[in-house]
């Protein structure tokens, strides 16, 4: 694309398929690091199905996009072979794995986001996004089932758990703002009628789900922090994600060419 | 019965977590059957364990969990009486009845 | 129609995909004729119920192995765990992730199947976690390389189960049943590891080497898998023969491994790979692959604790264990305050 030509439609499509993806991706990534660490064997298997359902989504929206930008990669393409500047999720889902209270706390942020998401996705003008949705928007319940319950647990349980807990929505709370803010590539999208919502267009609902969830589990709302997150959708990201790339991509990285 | 002063003893883990048997209908118009048990600290989590657990390659449409506590089974020692009583009275049985063969629905 | 670098995907490639299973899954009750007296249903080969009268030894003795078996599950989570992150490509980290997440499932149906015996799992968790209880000793080794995911599931799950379609036949029940489920589901682990030897091996120069690499190191230890020789003399003391007196063991040690073996060099040869053993060589005689002595120092070293990842292994297992310790105090706290609430509102 030369500079100062507007990119075609199929490409802003593109852009904005794919942010959604790198989304499902660096989470999947960030929950497959539960197997083997979980506070009981059930959650083991708990996390796991949440990490192969968002791995699924990654997967069926990278397919698309490798139609819509021209290009014809595959998944692995996008997920093993871009370097950092080129990854457009959020700051949220490539923070470090923390105790279990903080993994609830994103998971409770990051589902009901993607609930008010797919949601506005079911309509899509492309029949995979909107398919892709289709599925999804099943499997986010569960995801967001699955937080509510253990929020409510570790709010009104022990005094360390609640503790632990409310420290967990103050640590989430910076990351928050990104996910609803109206970037470039979700402009383009609704023009396009490939969503019909903004994404600051799902705030109220996606965190209306919260605060119920944080009220009834006898948590409160953390106030308002004093930095938040900004630059992933342009690629700008926190000191974890080249980390996270390193671990994800090194075999594939050190084998170009091969199949696996 | 006092009123609980203390953490009882074991709290702090799963050890007093109840154990639930799980009862999962493979597809519609089958019944529960029962796949085997999990602990939980209570009901609904008790239900999705069950979820994780027993369902993983589409075993299952619908879920039931049951304290093992709350299930009361027969004895093997009951077998006898409990059982045989049943083994005469084969007109339960629909195959017991003669009836002719261009009948269509029975 | 197959020539021989197709694998034919229906040729049985484990024990669980060979008649033995289909057998071994079948039970016919005869109770009703039998009785149930414990003696008189092991010799009719019946199967023991949870609530059926039994010697406090052979409930000991299936608590023993079940509970070693459920152990082995949760911790052989971890050297295939260790690979998700970093899994080659996002089809295989799918695999790889539904195939650890299965694993945790059969500790799960394991621990439920000993529970029946009159033992809470914390119990065994705690047995585990403090080391009275064993978990097999094939987990005390290293993943080095990606296609170590391939051998494990090739050579350690392929071993695993053909252990385990005969205890589908155990006597006690509850076991032979989550055996049936097991098996069923390992099918699937074994075939996924031979595939990925299965590209690794048609792949580069690099990979190729990966893969022999894989299969030299995880052979030896995988016929270890099936424990110290039991044949003739051996067989008629300690264990084993008590356990086949009461159907919980069905085949001897030696005879398992040579069924393995007999099973996978064909497989080896279809892969490509040399396996690390000069004496391996068909013994028309016999019918069966003759193959060179084992080294039974090395495996007792690695049993006694002395193995590559013995305290990595316990100490990660235990670690998770601990940092998890509040989260299940606060369910249980939780779990109280509702269950009161309940109960005050009724």
């Amino acid at each position: 694309m030369t500079a100062g030509s507007a990119p075609s439609p199929e490409a802003g499509s593109a852009a904005y398929v794919l942010a959604v993806a790198d989304d499902a991706m660096v989470y999947a990534q960030r929950l497959g690091e539960w197997l083997t660490n979980a506070p009981q064997i059930e959650e083991d298997m708990a996390l796991a199905n949440v990490s192969l359902d968002l791995l699924g989504q990654a997967r069926a929206l990278y397919a698309r996009v490798g139609e819509l930008d021209g290009s014809g990669r595959g998944e692995d393409d996008y997920a093993m072979f871009r370097d950092e500047r080129q990854w457009r999720n959020v700051h949220l889902v490539e923070q470090e794995r923390g105790d279990f209270a903080r993994e609830m706390a994103r998971m409770l942020w990051f589902a009901s986001y993607q609930h008010e998401l797919y949601a506005a996705q079911l309509a899509s003008s492309d029949p995979v996004v909107a398919g892709v949705a289709g599925k999804a928007a099943k499997e986010v319940r569960y995801h967001l089932d699955h937080a509510r319950h253990w929020v409510l647990r570790l709010g009104d349980g022990t005094d360390e758990s609640h503790r632990r807990m409310q420290a967990a929505l103050e640590w989430a709370a910076p990351y928050v703002d990104e996910l609803f803010d109206d970037h470039a590539a979700a402009v383009t999208a609704v023009e396009a009628g490939l969503v019909a919502r903004l994404p600051s267009e799902l705030r109220e609902a996606a965190q209306g789900r919260v605060e119920a969830v944080v009220s009834e589990a006898t948590l409160t709302m953390p106030d308002p922090p004093t930095w938040r997150s900004r630059g992933g959708r342009d690629g700008i990201h926190s000191r974890p994600m080249g980390y996270l790339l390193a671990e994800l991509q090194h075999i594939s990285r050190s084998h170009p060419g091969a199949t696996w | 019965m006092s009123e609980p002063t203390a953490v009882p003893a074991g709290a702090h883990d799963e050890r007093s977590w109840p154990l639930w048997e799980v009862f999962v209908r493979g597809k519609r118009g089958l019944a529960h059957t029962h796949v085997g048990s999990l602990h939980a600290p209570d009901a609904e989590m008790a239900l999705r364990n069950g979820r994780d657990v027993y369902t993983r390659r589409q075993e299952g449409v619908s879920i039931w969990v049951v304290r093992a506590d709350d299930i009361t089974a027969s004895s093997p020692d009951e077998k006898d009486s409990f059982f045989d009583p049943a083994a005469d009275k084969i007109y339960r049985h629909p195959s017991f009845y003669d009836v002719p063969e261009d009948v269509e629905y029975l | 129609m197959y020539g021989n670098d197709v694998i034919d995907p229906n040729d049985p490639l484990n024990a669980a995909e060979t008649p033995a299973y289909d057998e071994a899954r079948q039970h016919e009750d005869r109770r009703d004729e039998v009785g149930g007296g414990f003696d008189a249903l092991i010799a009719a080969d019946q199967r023991i119920e949870p609530r059926d009268a039994m010697p406090d030894k052979y409930r000991q003795t299936l608590i023993r192995q079940i509970a070693q078996h459920a152990h082995s599950e949760i911790i052989g989570m971890q050297p295939e765990g260790n690979w998700i992150t970093r899994a080659p490509s996002l089809r295989r980290k799918a695999i790889l992730t539904a195939k650890v997440q299965d694993e945790a499932g059969h500790g799960l149906y394991l621990y439920s199947a000993a529970e029946t015996l009159g033992i809470d799992r914390a119990e065994l968790l705690d047995r585990l976690h403090n080391g009275t209880q064993k978990y097999s000793s094939i987990f005390n080794y290293p993943t080095l390389t990606w296609a170590d995911c391939g051998a494990i599931g090739w050579l350690v799950d392929g071993a695993a189960i053909m252990n385990q379609v005969p205890l589908c036949r155990c006597s006690y029940g509850p076991y032979a049943r989550a055996m049936v489920r097991i098996c069923k589901e390992e099918s699937f682990h074994q075939r996924q590891g031979f595939e990925i030897l299965w590209v690794l091996s048609r792949g580069t120069e690099a990979q190729r080497e990966m893969a022999q690499d894989a299969a030299n190191r995880w052979w030896w230890p995988a016929l270890m898998m099936f424990g110290p020789p039991d044949s003739g003399e051996a067989a008629s003391q300690g264990h084993t023969a008590q356990s086949m007196a009461w159907g919980i063991k069905r085949f001897s040690n030696d005879d398992l491994r040579q069924k393995f073996v007999d099973m996978t060099v064909p497989q080896a040869q279809k892969l490509g790979l040399t396996l690390p053993d000069p004496d391996l060589r068909w013994n028309e005689e016999r019918g069966h692959w003759d193959f060179g002595p084992i080294d039974w120092d090395e495996f007792w070293r690695v049993l006694r604790g002395d193995g590559p990842c013995n305290a990595e292994r316990i100490s990660q297992r235990r670690r998770a264990h601990e940092e998890g310790a509040w989260v299940r105090e606060a369910a249980n706290a939780y779990a109280a305050k509702h269950v009161r609430s309940q109960e005050s509102a009724a």
